[in-house]
């Protein structure tokens, strides 16, 4: 039956608060942490997200009726307390996947994280995760090429991969840049990494320091016999530049390129993985300014829905903070968001803050990189956390060792291979982790003057965004 | 920074992959880690080549992958015959993974010359 125009405004949990609805399979479903302003109701302020982050404005409008807005309209269809926090709650929405271009992240952030951030009736809100249905994710197509591909292309198998950002990240020349490349490489990592901020300054312009670094990799893979590697980040200003700089990656035989996703923008990085996926170039994937939206445990969106992002988006590798290290990151946390980095299913457990069941059927995997303020004494609780699917990057812990990078990564490699040969064998490495780091080092002295030289470095502060768990 | 006569130099080394920079494993290890690719579900195989051909994609089978063995001494009989047959040839061992198409574990049990 037709409905009449009524001028006005409407409570906003009139339309849009609907307890009774059973989300379909292919819904889009969102659970946001609210803290509305004193008095509002919570069912508004849920009603209130729900209709402005889908079809709904403040006013009643006439054009309403030209189509079928219920069948449009995204819909609260739970309410749930937080635990151990009484002033905010949990909201839990389904949007109709025709709200959603498909394959494009862009339009979902647009949608479910737009204007209803700034909206007045709100102090707080937080987008927790994301539930993509199957019908979504058939549209994307994620990891360029996966984990199972990436290492058969880098010929590296049964352990972590090692890696290592060259240092100083700024003022290098290409040469001396180059050099510390193959010093790393040489000493046995598998990769190294352009830090974040170099792009192309006046000091090191990329052509330059993209022929260095080639021929850095191709004299360690010859000396040592094993497949090498560089993140060549072609983060640039524009889309053009960005495939300029890829496309000479490829053109002087390299394996993998690097975009830094949350700067770089979600349209930048999807163009850029599909060109990855076409050209057999792996993807690395930084993620700076994450931790503006990710870190205020009331405001914004937590990482676990970037990671599930940009895994749609394609990336082969993404940064998940290291947990022991330097940077911010809950153990449980991090286990919950690798696990959707990684896994074909991943079931709802509040434990580690997935709040919804996550199939993502034949998506490829994305590895877990673990980078900063690492360092040899680690290890033994990095491959336990971590596992082998990961790339594990000791910068200071590669550079700072006193005989030079080459003998800082050998030391590395070494306290590596024997935290998984230890691991494989049966020991508990996380508690037996000194013994077996010293034992290895009686047939490394490089491993043994990296122990010496790191014993007192400790990064124990308490993280400023935990679960929400009683 | 004075130079520091207690500044050693590295020697780059060349290195088969995965446990390269470990030291030759003992019998008791070789059996551990063989161990642990049965209890992980994974097929054991054999693999081998001549040193000039280390970082070739294919290295030759030793006969076929050991589906579904689950012996430890089996594996251990077939990497010593591989490597009597072949004494001048790398020997790997690996535990293949036919859920992912991958191999959770390689590694050289003998070195060639």
């Amino acid at each position: 039956m037709a409905k009449k125009y009524d001028a006005g405004v409407k409570e906003y949990r009139d339309t849009y608060w609907t307890p009774d609805y059973v989300p379909l399979d292919t819904d889009l479903l969102a659970c946001f942490k609210c803290t509305g302003q004193e008095g509002v109701p919570k069912e508004e302020v849920a009603a209130a997200v729900a209709a402005e982050s889908s079809t709904g404005t403040w006013s009643t409008v006439w054009s309403e009726l030209l189509t079928d807005l219920d069948f449009y309209k995204g819909r609260c269809y739970r309410i749930e307390d937080v635990p151990g926090d009484k002033e905010s709650f949990y909201a839990f929405i389904a949007y109709p996947l025709d709200l959603f271009e498909e394959g494009s992240i862009t339009n979902v952030l647009t949608s479910l994280v737009g204007n209803v951030f700034g909206f007045k009736a709100l102090r707080h809100l937080r987008l927790e995760d994301i539930r993509f249905p199957m019908a979504f994710i058939k549209t994307c197509m994620g990891p360029p090429n996966g984990i199972q591909v990436e290492r058969d292309r880098m010929n590296k198998y049964g352990r972590p991969l090692l890696g290592c950002t060259i240092k100083p990240k700024l003022g290098l020349s290409g040469k001396n840049y180059g050099r510390v490349v193959y010093e790393c490489l040489r000493g046995g990592l598998d990769f190294t990494k352009d830090d974040e901020n170099i792009n192309s300054q006046p000091f090191q312009r990329w052509q330059n320091r993209f022929e260095f670094v080639a021929e850095a990799v191709k004299a360690a893979e010859q000396e040592t016999g094993e497949r090498k590697g560089h993140y060549l980040n072609c983060t640039a200003a524009t889309p053009e530049e960005m495939y300029e700089r890829a496309e000479f990656a490829k053109e002087l035989g390299q394996p993998i390129i690097m975009h830094d996703y949350i700067t770089g923008g979600f349209t930048a990085n999807t163009g850029l993985a599909k060109w990855c996926r076409k050209n057999g170039m792996l993807l690395h994937i930084h993620r700076a300014m994450h931790a503006v939206i990710d870190r205020h445990p009331k405001h914004g969106i937590h990482f676990r829905v970037l990671a599930k992002c940009l895994r749609l988006s394609g990336g082969d590798q993404l940064h998940t903070g290291t947990v022991v290290g330097k940077l911010e990151g809950d153990r449980q946390s991090t286990l919950g968001y690798i696990d959707q980095l990684r896994e074909s299913f991943v079931p709802e457990d509040r434990s580690r803050g997935n709040f919804f069941d996550q199939d993502w059927g034949s998506m490829g995997g994305v590895f877990a990189v673990a980078s900063g303020g690492i360092h040899v004494w680690h290890m033994p609780a990095l491959v336990s956390i971590f596992g082998d699917d990961s790339v594990l990057q000791f910068g200071g812990g590669t550079h700072g060792h006193p005989w030079g990078s080459a003998a800082g990564a050998a030391a590395n490699r070494v306290a590596l291979e024997a935290c998984v040969k230890a691991r494989n064998a049966g020991r508990e490495i996380e508690r037996e982790g000194r013994d077996i780091l010293l034992e290895a080092a009686k047939h490394s002295p490089e491993l043994a003057i990296a122990l010496e030289t790191w014993k007192e470095i400790k990064f124990e502060f308490d993280t400023v965004d935990k679960l929400d768990v009683n | 920074m004075p130079f520091k006569s207690t500044v050693g130099d590295y020697q780059t080394v060349a290195t088969l992959e995965t446990f390269g920079f470990l030291p030759p494993m003992t019998q008791d290890e070789i059996y551990d880690q063989i161990a642990y690719i049965i209890a992980q579900g994974w097929s054991p195989l054999v693999e081998h080549v001549h040193p000039s051909r280390s970082m070739a994609t294919y290295w030759s089978y030793w006969k076929l992958p050991f589906f579904g063995e689950k012996d430890l001494s089996v594996i251990v009989n077939e990497l010593e015959a591989c490597h009597r047959a072949y004494p001048d040839h790398h020997v790997r061992l690996v535990g293949y993974d036919a859920y992912t198409q991958s191999q959770g574990s390689c590694f050289v049990v003998f070195e060639g010359r």
